[in-house]
Formats: structure tokens, sequence, C-alpha cells
């Protein structure tokens, strides 16, 4: 949902933008200027569709996995009793669509574990559940 | 000192403020001298007069409200005039203990104390400085309290830190200084030959070479000259050993350091072998432990490097430190499969993994070789990942994540379904690996 957003703002925004031109300054070249952006658009609408279809996590009995990318597949193991802690982050699109990303800290910085575009609600929900579960299983340094 | 929990308040020694102000002191001493023999008329020095008194004055004021004791488990540091900061520094978490001798304070017979945590922040305690002959004791004490802490054993812990009897040690391996010159000028080859360059140019047209200095080379040459002397400085006859209470590094020219690592906090462990080193059969052992880089100020010496253990040594030496810190390391490395050469052509032959039940290894580099040795309870999260040209190869790699500041295993380019099994064999060992502490 939300990747599809990010590229459906701005295809709108810009076809929009060369629709005005192309209206202003009636040349052949500002005719054709707005599939440009839409053939664009459509393109990137595809990517991002596969893009989102690859991210995926899933809560397992001692560690959390999660799946990412589409031209480099990464697939992160996270023990619960490494995590340091858990954030949750919504940024003003994501507000508006109710929606939020989980990333989980380790001590390596080199972690990179991040679920975007979850339901506020289930983001809560694995959040608790994370901490929780990190808690009764937490080992030291 | 007693053993009650709560003891009074101590100060840092008198002269501190002096050593602590370093080029300042020695500023201050220039300005000084010609007042002192100059015949002028004293009113004209007086600025200068008030210049110094202030320095002093805020240097008294700096030694006065600093003041630090331990409590229970922890070491608890109050300083600050204007704004007042009170640390509290819990002993369970000490990852290495240092003690820290620079020129100066060497010359005022006394040392620093620096106490390094985990935090990620690189938060680091500091008691700069305390008398030579106090702080050997101090240490030690910190390190019984640290293990007592940790082990739960405290009734025993603080009698054995007033012990005056060391522990003891067993020197495992010693640094001479010629290989050590000779090593670091190899390894940064590319700058002896620059500067054979330069002396070569300066025979020959000495207008361009002058030039070029004057040109912003002097200060690069400066810095460079930093680098080397800074390094060498550092690892000048550094030894380790090994005692009970961990690794014991001693060693530094001008500045002298010892270092505790205390067992089993070691996150990794790398070998290093820079190519002219190669056909010597030299190597460089490094040992990571967790903590960010320390921030600038908090010993450059140190800064942007890791610790080594072997700066310097034969092959054979590094390796039976290492069977030493990691007993189970694993022996056999298995190579990636031919393919990985059409992806890597120059990294293929380096490359290799091996593991065992409580350890992987990983090899990478073809110019610098670089072998990096995890241990799996240390090991924070697993990564699989596949780039465009290793899935159409077939192939994947799998990193390993450690605390540690700068060492990275990865299992580069293997066949795509020895990483997937990897990957779930990794996983199922580091969990046991993690949860045999406990069971003990």
């Amino acid at each position: 949902m939300l990747r599809r957003l990010e590229v459906g703002v701005p295809t709108v925004l810009l076809t929009a933008a060369f629709v005005a031109l192309g209206a202003t300054e009636s040349t052949t070249e500002a005719l054709y200027a707005p599939w440009v952006p839409l053939v664009a658009g459509a393109i990137a609408w595809g990517v991002v569709g596969r893009r989102y279809r690859s991210w995926g996590y899933a809560e397992r009995e001692d560690d959390l996995l999660v799946r990412r990318g589409v031209m480099f597949a990464r697939l992160s193991v996270v023990p619960y009793g490494r995590m340091q802690f858990i954030d949750v982050t919504a940024g003003p699109l994501e507000r508006a669509f109710g929606l939020a990303t989980v990333r989980l800290h380790t001590a390596a910085a080199s972690t990179d574990a991040r679920i975007p575009g979850l339901e506020r609600e289930e983001a809560g929900r694995l959040r608790d559940s994370l901490a929780e579960l990190g808690e009764a299983q937490a080992a030291g340094l | 000192m007693s053993a009650t929990p709560s003891e009074s308040w101590h100060r840092l020694h008198p002269l501190s403020p002096l050593v602590r102000g370093g080029r300042a002191t020695i500023a201050v001493f220039i300005i000084l001298i010609p007042i002192a023999f100059g015949h002028d008329s004293f009113g004209r020095e007086i600025p200068q007069l008030g210049v110094i008194a202030l320095i002093v004055l805020a240097g008294l004021v700096s030694w006065l409200v600093t003041r630090w004791r331990i409590e229970d488990d922890d070491l608890r540091i109050e300083t600050g005039l204007l704004r007042r900061q009170s640390l509290r520094f819990p002993l369970a978490q000490v990852q290495a203990i240092d003690v820290v001798r620079p020129g100066l304070a060497r010359l005022f017979r006394v040392a620093e104390l620096r106490l390094r945590m985990a935090g990620s922040s690189g938060a680091t305690a500091r008691l700069a400085y305390v008398a030579e002959h106090e702080v050997e004791p101090l240490r030690d004490r910190l390190l019984s309290l640290a293990r007592g802490a940790r082990h739960e054993e405290a009734p025993t812990a603080p009698a054995a830190a007033s012990d005056p009897i060391r522990t003891e040690e067993h020197v495992l391996a010693t640094v001479p200084t010629g290989p050590l010159v000779a090593s670091i000028l190899l390894e940064n080859w590319w700058l002896v030959t620059i500067f054979v360059g330069l002396l070569v140019g300066l025979a020959v047209s000495p207008h361009t070479v002058s030039g070029l200095l004057a040109g912003g080379g002097f200060l690069w040459a400066l810095s460079m000259a930093t680098f080397v002397w800074r390094r060498f400085n550092q690892q000048y006859r550094l030894t380790v050993s090994d005692s009970p209470d961990g690794l014991h590094l001693r060693g530094g020219l001008v500045a002298l350091t010892a270092e505790v690592i205390r067992p089993g906090r070691v996150q990794a462990v790398r070998l290093v072998e820079p190519l002219l080193w190669r056909p010597l059969g030299w190597c460089r052992l490094e040992v990571d432990i967790a903590g960010k880089q320390r921030r600038k100020g908090e010993g450059e010496a140190q800064r942007g490097q890791l610790r080594a253990l072997i700066p310097v040594g034969k092959r054979s030496l590094g390796l039976e430190l290492v069977d030493r810190l990691l007993p189970d390391r694993p022996r056999e490395l298995s190579r990636p499969p031919r393919r990985v050469f059409w992806k890597s052509p120059f990294r293929y032959r380096a490359l290799s993994w091996g593991r065992s039940d409580t350890c992987v290894a990983t090899t990478s580099g073809r110019l610098r070789r670089v072998t990096c040795w995890v241990p799996l309870e240390k090991v924070q999260s697993l990564r699989h990942v596949q780039g465009p040209v290793q899935r159409r190869l077939r192939l994947a790699s799998v990193h390993v994540d450690t605390a540690g500041r700068a060492v990275h295993a990865t299992l580069r380019d293997r066949d795509a379904a020895e990483a997937e099994r990897a990957l779930g064999d990794l996983t199922d060992l580091a969990r046991a690996a993690r949860r045999k502490p406990a069971l003990v």
C-alpha cells in the first residue's frame, strides 16, 4: 500500500505539471510531454509492486525473520535475545494512511531489520510481543 | 582500604590539571620563562600573568570539583562546577580497563585509569590522573569487583582485591622493535615510496620539491609522520600475557599503556596479513570488543584502529594465540564453488569459510588477506544476501553481525543451497552457544 503511494503521488503531480505545461505552450513537444511521466510511472508501479511483495517477516520461536529486496534479496535472522531496542516510526505519508515502520536494533550496527508499511495496530502488537520475547530471552553481550 | 560498600570520596592526584593541560602547560612555561629572566619592568607583563593565573585557577577548580568513589558495584565520578555531572559506571559491564601514561604523566609519576563500557554511545569512565603507585592496586580491585559482580560471588571478591600479591601472569608474546619498524614501513609502503620519491626529487630538481612542500605537501607529510609515529609509539614492545583477570596488554614508548581485556568480552578476532608482509610470514592479530569508536580526545593513539594483540609476529604465533582465545576454532575451511571466478576473479582465490560448533571463520582479501573468527555466542544477527549477479550464478552470501567495531565476518559467494543451509545451521548453533553459559 505504502510503496504504491510513494510512486503514485509523484507520478500524478508530474503528469499534472506536464499537462499544465502543454496547455500553456501548445507546441508538439509539449503535447507528448504528459506521456513521459505516465509511462515512467507505470514502470515504477510494477517495480514497486514487486518490491512491496518482497517484504515479509515471520515470528519464530527464538528469532524474527525479516525478508526484503528484489534485486538484492536479503533475509535477516535476529534472535529475540539479541534485541537491544525496538522503535516504531511513522512519517507523514505513513501517518496519513495509518501505517508505521518497526525497526529492530541489536548491538551490531550492521543489523538492518526493518519492517515498513505495517498497519498501526499490527505494529503496536509486534512491538509489544517482540519486547516481551526479548526480555524473556535476553542475553548479555 | 576497607571493603565496606560505600567509602569516602577520593580526589584525583593534585598534579592532574597540570598533566591534563598537556600542551597548555608547556605553553605557560614558555610564557613564564622570559618573564622570570626578563629585565623589563614588571608592569608590562600583567596581561600575560593574568592569563596564566586564570588557567591555573581553572585547573585548580576542575581538580577541586572532581571526586570519585566506589559504591557497591558501581564506580561513581562527580565532576564539573557549572555543569555538575554525576556519573555511575556499573562495574559488571566493564569491557576493558586501561592504564595510560602519556609522556608528561610519566614525568610527574601519575597515570590515567580508563574503564571501557559497552554502551553504544562509547561511554568511557576516566580517572585522570591517579598516582602511579596507586593505579595498579586500584585496577586490580576494580577488576575483581567486576568479576565478583558478574559471577555473584561477592563475599570472596573484595578480600582478594585487597590482597597485595599480584595474580600470576603468563607472558604469551612480546613484539621485537626491529620487525615492528619494518612492518609499519612495509604496510605503508606507498608512504615510503612517496618519501623516497621526494628525496630523489630534492636531489634532482630542488625547486619543484620545495614548491610541492610549500603547497600543502608539508602538512600532509607531517600528518603522515604523526600517523607512523603514533602507531610505533603505541605498539612499541607490546606484551600480551594471560591471567585470571583476562588478557593483559602493555607497551608503548613515550605513552605507556596497560590494558586488561576481560575474558568473554572478545567479540571477534582478526588476523591481518598485508601484501608485503606475506613473503616474511608475518601477521597482525587484532581483537574486537564491544562499544563504539572512541570520540576525539579520548586516547588519540587508539582511534580508528582495533586493538592489536600482536602488532607483528609470525603467523604460527598468531594462530597459537587464536587457539588460546578460541580453543575450538574451525580447522578446515572450505573454498567457494569454481563459478565464483566469473563474479570476482581476484577475490576468488582468497575466499573460504569454516565452522565448528562454537566458532565461525572466514577469509577474504586478495592483497591484504584477512581471516576473521567470530565465536557463535557473540553473534548478534545473521543476514542472507543475494545480489543479481549472484542469483544468475546460483550464489549467495551470509553476513555474521557482531557487536564489535570493525570485524565483519562474511561467508561470501557460496553456493545458494549451501548458504541457505549455513544460515539455518549457524542460527541453531548460535542459539545453542548463547544458552550454554546459562546452563553451567
